[in-house]
């Protein structure tokens, strides 16, 4: 109260002053975009096929999956848990929809990718059951889900990897096909990011999933379940791994156990480096699409430099520990200037 | 800055708690064999014990290695204990090396993840009186008594060479999408390939840039893409690994550059079938995996029965696929099997079934 009281009490001027500038000043992830468009000005000058529109729309399409992914992550991450499991999920659901399509080739996409979700679901369900009922830590229960996921999908497949002369056109289809002249992929990705806008920004539910994370006594003593909130997290985690899992096994053609191990790594790493926090909470959709971004463009932009394959991985990690530097300090000096404001 | 130090410190600690489980699994799959008559026993009356450790778990081609020297062990009535990590790193193949010398199993066969780094350990198993060989991938001359080649090097990066320079008209860049670049059989390949482009009849042909897809499929596919745009005019891809030459012929394919740049190299036929049927990939290479694991086998028997020891010279039966010679392969010795065999649109129907 009493500091819109002196608020109004300003001169005119200051706050005209300082509108647009706090505008942009108030976008805490501006360091990491910054950092994006320097580094993509960097690699331009080096070869300049990579700001063609063959190239973005290469990046876009190999960037999706990491895209879809990253959303649920956030989600997981902003209550402060964390899921290990993804990669696994992924190939679970990859290998045992591409096992059904082969068998069943008249299958349509549609039902082939909410196979996908629905097998995801399952896994996060389960995830979801441990950490919320039981209270299993969540990089437990994620690490030890993560191996039975993955031992299963060896299981299911006995070995054997599903190529692409036994998937049927329509399923390849699913990744190469473009909706409106964009590519599907891309369009999926659209509309998961729409709908998670709207979740997150808008419903009830989103807005619980962060009260959770940033303080969950005041949320419980609001009234907020946590145990639901821990289920829906990992079960959305779920299901997006699962619709990822189809989508990968249609864009590469070809469907193996040992499918994306690792990928969760290049997730997390995403959610991080668009300042969602570890320690749960904070987290937005736009930090998370330019952290995704940035690690789409890495894959893409290191092979076009011509770099020697022994410094590719180090140059990777240096480029994503000077953008996290370069977030934090910007967004530090953000959030002070958003005190100072408040305090005036 | 207190606070901002401790950020890091967390994080740092936090990627290496997340490295650390994604690599410490080396449980990997074990499949014990136990033959109904066990005619070979050692002193105690048990069946020789002779292990097979490949790269990783969930390779097709590992799976048919391990068929082919599970069938050889069984016909010389031994047991075959066939053994693969989670992970293709060799911290994880040590592991399974110390658990066998444990077990006291007669001969380790191996496919190494690295030439290098598995010498203290294989030392370790030969000094506790195993016998060690390697196939497929070779560890170094000193971690080994000897090693069983797929096929013979020269002739794999000759034939490569030969198919591509075919498919272009002996003329235009070409480029190399490898697997790793630490992996030892792809390096020696490449490097005969090398030596085979310096001949006068490959004048025409340039060989651009060697790209690694690591043999992750994503990891590929952007190599490839990378090696469409950097070079515009490239005529001719040689991928001489089974994820990387799929994952070229995928992005061809959707492209749609059948026809205009040429895709070659050692695939699976399962994997290839789509792009050999479609034009993408005029024929490739590959030998035959169970052939490969069936004379390593035979070489494990052979090795603990004390029939041959390893040295330049020594020849023996290897069951159906005919006599073997023991021949020089720089500081150590190797038995080679042949030249790759040729898959082309007249032959991959039958044989994507098989593997």
């Amino acid at each position: 109260m009493s500091t819109n009281m002196i608020d109004s009490t300003l001169p005119v001027n200051v706050e005209k002053k300082e509108s647009k500038l706090a505008k942009i000043g108030q976008f805490r992830e501006i360091g990491l975009l910054a950092f994006i468009i320097m580094l993509m000005i960097a690699v331009q000058m080096r070869n300049s096929s990579f700001l063609t529109i063959e190239n973005m729309t290469d990046m876009m399409t190999n960037t999706a999956i990491l895209l879809i992914l990253a959303v649920g992550m956030m989600l997981v991450l902003v209550t402060r848990g964390i899921d290990l499991s993804i990669g696994a999920t992924l190939a679970l659901s990859g290998m045992v929809v591409a096992q059904f399509v082969s068998n069943h080739p008249q299958t349509s996409p549609l039902v082939a990718i909410l196979m996908g979700i629905g097998i995801g679901i399952v896994c996060g369900l389960v995830i979801g059951g441990l950490v919320s009922f039981l209270g299993v830590l969540p990089i437990i229960a994620t690490l030890a889900m993560m191996n039975i996921y993955r031992g299963m999908t060896y299981m299911v497949s006995d070995g054997k990897w599903i190529s692409s002369y036994q998937m049927p056109e329509n399923f390849v289809g699913i990744a190469t096909s473009k909706i409106l002249g964009i590519n599907s992929l891309v369009v999926i990705v659209i509309i998961v990011y729409i709908v998670a806008f709207y979740f997150i920004g808008h419903t009830r539910t989103g807005r619980q999933i962060y009260a959770v994370g940033s303080n969950p006594e005041s949320a419980k003593v609001t009234g907020v379940s946590e145990k639901k909130i821990f289920l829906l997290v990992y079960t959305v985690m779920g299901g997006l791994a699962g619709l990822s899992g189809v989508l990968w096994v249609s864009k590469f053609a070809s469907a193996q156990g040992d499918t994306a191990t690792g990928f969760e790594l290049s997730v997390i790493a995403a959610c991080i480096l668009g300042g969602v926090s570890i320690a749960g909470g904070a987290g937005k959709l736009s930090g998370v699409i330019l952290g995704a971004m940035l690690i789409g463009i890495l894959n893409n932009a290191l092979p076009l430099l011509n770099v020697s394959p022994f410094w590719q991985k180090g140059i990777e990690g240096c480029i994503i520990l000077a953008a996290i530097l370069l977030n934090v300090m910007v967004k530090r000096g953000v959030e002070q200037n958003n005190l100072l404001r408040r305090r005036v | 800055m207190k606070k901002f130090l401790m950020l890091l410190v967390m994080s740092a600690l936090f990627l290496s708690i997340l490295a650390g489980c994604t690599q410490g699994n080396t449980s990997g799959t074990t499949k014990n064999t136990d033959t109904e008559k066990a005619e070979k026993e050692d002193v105690n009356g048990e069946p020789l014990k002779h292990a097979f450790i490949f790269k990783n778990t969930g390779n097709p081609y590992g799976e048919k290695m391990m068929q082919g020297f599970e069938e050889a062990i069984k016909e010389s009535g031994g047991e075959a204990i066939l053994r693969a990590p989670d992970q293709p790193t060799a911290e994880a193949q040590i592991q399974i090396i110390e658990q066998l010398i444990t077990q006291k199993v007669d001969s380790i066969t191996l496919s190494g993840n690295d030439p290098d780094a598995l010498q203290p350990a294989l030392k370790k198993a030969m000094d506790s009186g195993i016998k060690v060989l390697s196939t497929d991938s070779a560890v170094n001359a000193k971690s080994r008594t000897t090693h069983v080649n797929q096929a013979d090097p020269e002739a794999i990066g000759r034939i490569q060479i030969e198919a591509i320079s075919e498919m272009i008209g002996g003329k235009g860049q070409i480029a190399v999408l490898s697997a790793t670049s630490q992996a030892t059989n792809q390096n020696l390949w490449i490097e005969y390939m090398q030596k085979e482009l310096e001949k006068d009849e490959y004048k025409g042909l340039e060989l651009v840039k060697i790209a690694y897809g690591d043999d992750l499929r994503d990891k590929s596919v952007s190599e490839t893409e990378a090696l469409l745009k950097t070079y515009p005019d490239l005529k001719g891809i040689i991928a001489p690994t089974t994820v990387g030459i799929a994952a070229a012929g995928k992005v061809l394919t959707d492209k749609n550059l059948a026809g205009k740049v040429a895709l070659t190299g050692l695939g699976l036929p399962s994997e290839m079938a789509s792009y050999i049927e479609n034009g993408v990939c005029p024929w490739m290479y590959l030998w035959n995996p169970i052939d490969v694991g069936y004379a390593a086998g035979y070489t494990a028997v052979e090795l603990v029965n004390g029939e041959i020891t390893g040295e330049v010279g020594d020849k023996f039966e290897a069951g159906r696929t005919g006599e073997k010679v023991v021949v020089e392969d720089g500081d150590g010795t190797q038995i080679m099997l042949g030249e790759p065999f040729k898959f082309d649109k007249g032959n991959i129907a039958e044989w994507k079934e098989v593997y």
